[in-house]
């Protein structure tokens, strides 16, 4: 199983479940410590992927129920809600060029998955949507 | 730059603003539209569809957006300047201006017979014309229309659609006088007659008189008779808005109309004059084509160019009541010399006229009622010789003219004067599908007469037109499916390893989930079908705005017991949850979290419920009435065939939701006719009907079949929902399938009754499986532990409740507190299905 590698270095680590809970292309929802609500994906090819589970449409924590799959190779995860596409990777909207969700660094850690309590694009989401 | 003001923000106006904004790439004009209706422009063509579920919103043309474009709606002009060059409107806006148009339109003409103005009288031009109709008409029984032309006869078909007995009145010795002949005209009262609508021509009416309640009450006509009706619409012409021109001297026609020449000025040089409201050469059109093309002679003009409008043609093709009526060219014969060749066939309800020239050799014009499917091709040969025996031509048998038989010049599209070499030319340029041609050409953007013809073209132009399911399947769901059966196929990952490409989507994986459940693949969340699911059916409920969820037992018929009653009562009492009985005649529980879906359905399940598929495309309910067991007039006992039929069909899956209904006799009061499969009591039997829906389009069930005993009435619907299953297009319903197959009802008919396909016993064989292998999914998933894992709030804090989610409450019941966001817009455009 791969790791992503470009967490920030001062990142805390929060285990969330034991690696085979995580069913590919069957999102679970999690609780940051914080409070933040994270979608969790693992992927068929075994990429695993956390991005925030509100639903930036509707308001309602669902992104996690949604369907995975792939845009033009993309991956992405279609919101229950209204069927808005994101991107997996980065948390970008398909559909809308102004909306991104935030993403979190994501590992395997002694067969535990955990979360790294910063996420990994917060400033520059803000920074692109400043720029029209 | 400069300042274009246009007055008039209709079809018309809206198109000259769209067209110059695609000329003027220089950026060398401003616009102000000034428009009084309260909304910006929309399909006025098109009105009638929203009595047939379109919303304004469907209507819209759409923004006229931009940087150079300002659009002030519900603000009239009032005067105009010529020698400041102003206009000046009702919000006190005084607008100078370089140049001006004029696109009034037109207003409906009321005749001043007595009464005219009482309340409950009404025209039929704008959306808030509609509404105030609709508003009238609720509650009302009757209404008459005055008036037996094109707009009269849609007009009778609103009031058909809103649900009241419908009168036409009509001065002229036959309905459509301006377009068609006299034999036509008796044909299409024949027609029209039947459905229901009754037609009086020949006839004035000389008053409105009020009842007790000061409303339209009974309408007088000169032979001495009356109608009583609740309301009068009236449809008796139009007149040209010419009032602003007249007050500021602009020259105007003897009966009306903005006088203009041939490049769409009037006697003013600075203003022009375009669509309903100009008077050219002697003419007004009533007719969008003629408006759209004098908008692009003065698009052109401004950008200096030297186009010009010298006539429009005047074809009409429509389909009133079901009924088709095409007029083109010369359809009355004026031309001198002019000869008809006439097929009436009033026993298979069809007339068709073509008017020729005197030698009988090149196609002047022509009637056609009952069948207008020779109308695209014959209209572009207007003026051509004939290719054929002309009588050939317009009978059933005759030879069908294709695309091919036209030549370049042809006017494929008369609303937007597009021709068969301009579309080719865009064939050629990379247009191809329908969805491009429309957008490069306009063709087929405004009555959609012609996309067939547009279909034609590409074809003959050697393109297939593409019925990918999305991105990774080029094929279309029937044609997945007969893959999976054929290869025998039970995962989505080995279909698109073998037929598709990537990982899938929100599109196709259901939709394989579908084929897959239909063809008998086991519970729907076992393996990796679960990750195919959309949510609702993924999580066995229905997703709520805020992210919870609402529970449908299933209640076969609506029959259910009262302790039965209780435990739903009492598990809904227990979880809190919000409760409301459903239009499926069925109780939803509202407001239940992921986490407790599972406890809440254990309780159901041990009182001997089962899953209702409220969230799956599959068989939802079969309404039914109380029939023999209790009803006084009951001819069959509906209560006990809805059970059967519901219990026979749960868990079905198919490409759009199932709904059913039995009534006990003709009086229909379970609906029967608004689903799917609807079945009637008749004396000896019962009545099959079939393709009926309410929803975006509602549509009336046809008779399928009548008088069938209890088995055979089994054996059709095994036959027919196998049948719609293999063949529909993922979220079509049965009354757009049945439209959409080679023959229509007859062919099902044929299909279904008579095995024209000898495919009945494999279909039903595949039912008889369904019905054999059907377990309850709820239950299923009570007993197995790797699935209850999945009902968790949080991966890390299973019964921790989300807390996003809070509740307030309304009339003594909880529901979803506000939300943070606003608001939801949904992904496109296009219908999408919600679950
Ligand atoms: C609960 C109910 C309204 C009610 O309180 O009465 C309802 C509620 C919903 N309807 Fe409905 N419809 C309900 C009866 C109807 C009816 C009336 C009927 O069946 O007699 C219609 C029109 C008849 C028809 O379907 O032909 C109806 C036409 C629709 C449509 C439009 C379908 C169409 O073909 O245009 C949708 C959207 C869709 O399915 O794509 C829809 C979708 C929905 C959804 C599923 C929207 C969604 O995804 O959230 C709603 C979910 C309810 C839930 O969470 O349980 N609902 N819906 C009714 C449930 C009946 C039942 O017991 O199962
Ligand atoms: C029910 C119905 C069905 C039809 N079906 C067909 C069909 O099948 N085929 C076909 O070819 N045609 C059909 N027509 C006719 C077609 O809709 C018209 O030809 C077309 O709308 C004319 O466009 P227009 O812009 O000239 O006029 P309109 O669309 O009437 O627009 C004129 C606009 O100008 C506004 N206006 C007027 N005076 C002022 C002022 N002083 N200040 C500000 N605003 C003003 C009006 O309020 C109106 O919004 C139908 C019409 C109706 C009502
Ligand atoms: S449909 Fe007929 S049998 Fe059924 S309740 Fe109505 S009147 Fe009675
Ligand atoms: S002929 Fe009306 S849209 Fe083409």
């Amino acid at each position: 199983m791969s790791v992503l590698t470009h967490a920030p270095a001062t990142t805390d680590w929060v285990t969330i479940c034991p690696q085979e809970r995580l069913e590919p292309e069957i999102g679970l929802a999690a609780l940051l410590p914080d409070g933040h609500q994270v979608a969790l994906f693992s992927t068929r090819d075994h990429h695993l992927y956390a991005l925030d589970n509100l639903d930036p449409h509707t308001g309602a924590a669902v992104l996690a129920r949604g369907i995975v799959g792939d845009r033009d190779g993309e991956p992405t995860v279609a919101s229950p809600m209204l069927k808005h596409v994101f991107s997996l990777r980065t948390g970008q909207s398909l559909d809308d060029p102004h909306t991104r969700l935030a993403t979190w660094p994501v590992r395997v850690h002694d067969h535990n998955i955990q979360i790294g309590t910063n996420p990994t694009t917060h400033a520059s989401t803000r920074a692109e949507q400043g720029t029209p | 730059m400069e300042e274009l003001v246009v007055i008039g923000n209709g079809m018309v106006g809206h198109r000259l603003v769209e067209a110059l904004r695609d000329r003027d790439t220089a950026g060398h004009w401003h616009i102000t539209v000034v428009g009084e209706e309260p909304r910006t422009a929309y399909d006025r063509v098109a009105l009638s569809t929203y009595f047939d579920g379109a919303t304004a919103q469907d209507l819209s043309l759409g923004e006229l957006r931009g940087p150079r474009v300002d659009v002030h709606v519900a603000e009239q002009a009032t005067t105009i300047d010529r020698a400041a060059r102003t206009v000046t409107t009702t919000s006190g806006r005084v607008l100078p201006y370089d140049r001006l148009v004029l696109a009034t339109g037109s207003t409906p003409f009321v005749p001043p017979v007595p009464g005219h103005d009482l309340p409950g009288c009404h025209v039929y031009r704008t959306i808030e014309d509609l509404d105030a109709i609709t508003a009238s008409a609720s509650g009302a029984r009757t209404g008459v229309v005055i008036g037996g032309g094109l707009l009269g006869l849609e007009a009778a078909n609103a009031l058909r659609l809103l649900g009241l007995q419908a009168h036409v009145v009509e001065l002229a010795p036959h309905l459509m006088p301006a377009q068609i002949d006299e034999g036509a005209g008796a044909l299409l009262r024949n027609l029209i007659t039947d459905l229901g609508v009754h037609v009086h021509t020949h006839t004035a009416s000389t008053a409105v008189e009020p009842g007790p309640d000061g409303r339209a009450a009974r309408l007088l006509l000169d032979n001495g008779d009356h109608l009583d009706t609740d309301l009068v619409v009236f449809s008796v012409g139009i007149r040209p808005r010419d009032d602003l021109a007249r007050t500021s001297d602009l020259k105007t026609g003897e009966r009306g109309g903005i006088v203009i020449d041939d490049t769409c000025t009037t006697s003013d040089a600075h203003i022009h004059a375009i669509g309903e409201a100009a008077h050219h050469r002697g003419t007004v059109y009533g007719l969008i084509a003629p408006g759209n093309a004098m908008a692009e002679v003065v698009a052109d003009r401004l950008v200096g160019g030297n186009a010009t409008f010298t006539g429009a043609d005047t074809s009409t093709k429509l389909k009133l009541l079901g009924v088709d009526v095409a007029s083109f060219g010369d359809a009355h014969g004026r031309t001198p010399g002019a000869l008809d060749v006439v097929v009436n066939d009033a026993a298979s309800g069809r007339y068709a006229k073509l008017v020729l020239s005197d030698d009988a050799t090149t196609l002047l014009g022509g009637v056609l009622v009952g069948d207008a499917s020779a109308y695209a091709t014959l209209r572009p040969l207007v003026g051509s010789p004939l290719p054929g025996d002309p009588l050939a031509l317009i009978t059933p048998d005759g030879e069908a003219l294709g695309a091919d038989a036209l030549p370049d010049t042809a006017q494929i599209c008369s609303c937007n004067a597009v021709t068969k070499g301009d579309i080719t030319h865009a064939i050629e340029c990379g247009s191809h599908d329908v969805a491009e041609l429309k957008s490069c050409t306009k063709a087929g953007t405004s009555c959609g007469s012609c996309v067939p013809m547009l279909k034609q073209i590409l074809t003959q132009a050697g393109i297939t037109q593409s019925k990918a399911l999305c991105e990774h399947f080029t094929q279309s769901r029937a044609e997945l499916l007969e893959i999976v059966r054929a290869t025998g196929t039970t995962t989505f990952s080995a279909l698109i390893d073998a037929h598709g490409t990537g990982h899938g989507c929100d599109i196709c994986k259901p939709a394989v989930a579908s084929i897959l459940a239909s063809l008998g693949g086991g519970h729907i969340l076992d393996g990796e079908t679960a990750t195919l699911q959309d949510t609702n059916d993924r999580y066995l409920a229905n997703l709520q705005r805020n992210g919870t969820y609402s529970v449908v037992p299933r209640i076969p018929g609506g029959e259910i017991t009262p302790d039965k009653l209780i435990v739903i009562g009492e598990v809904a009492r227990d979880f809190d949850l919000y409760t409301k009985i459903t239009g499926g005649q069925r109780i939803d529980l509202f407001g239940a979290r992921l986490e407790q879906l599972p406890t809440i359905w254990q309780r159901l399940v041990e009182a001997g419920f089962e899953s209702g598929h409220a969230y799956g495309k599959s068989l939802r309910t079969v309404k039914s009435c109380v029939g023999t067991t209790w009803c006084r007039y009951g001819v069959q006992d509906s209560v006990g065939l809805a059970i059967r039929l519901e219990e026979r069909y749960r868990g079905l899956r198919s490409p759009h939701k199932l709904k059913s209904a039995v009534s006990g006799c003709a009086r229909e009061c379970a609906e029967a006719r608004g689903k799917d499969f609807g079945i009637i009591a008749t004396d000896t039997g019962w009545n099959l009907y079939v393709g009926g829906n309410g929803g975006f389009t509602p549509r009336h069930a046809q008779l399928l079949a009548a008088d069938l005993d209890e088995d055979t009435l089994i054996r059709y619907i095994d036959r027919f929902l196998m049948f719609y299953i293999r063949t529909a297009d993922r979220l079509q319903r049965t009354a757009p399938w049945i439209e959409s197959l080679d023959g229509g009802l007859d062919h099902l008919r044929e299909v279904v009754v008579n095995d024209s396909l000898g495919i009945a016993h494999e279909l039903e064989t595949a039912m008889a499986r369904h019905v054999d292998t059907y377990t309850d999914e709820w239950a299923a998933v009570l007993n197995d532990p790797d699935k209850l894992a999945r009902f968790v709030s949080f991966a890390n804090a299973p019964t921790t409740p989300d807390p996003t989610i809070s509740f307030t409450t309304t009339r003594d019941q909880p529901v979803p507190g506000p939300l943070n966001l606003g608001m939801p817009t949904p992904r496109t455009h296009q219908q999408e299905s919600t679950r």
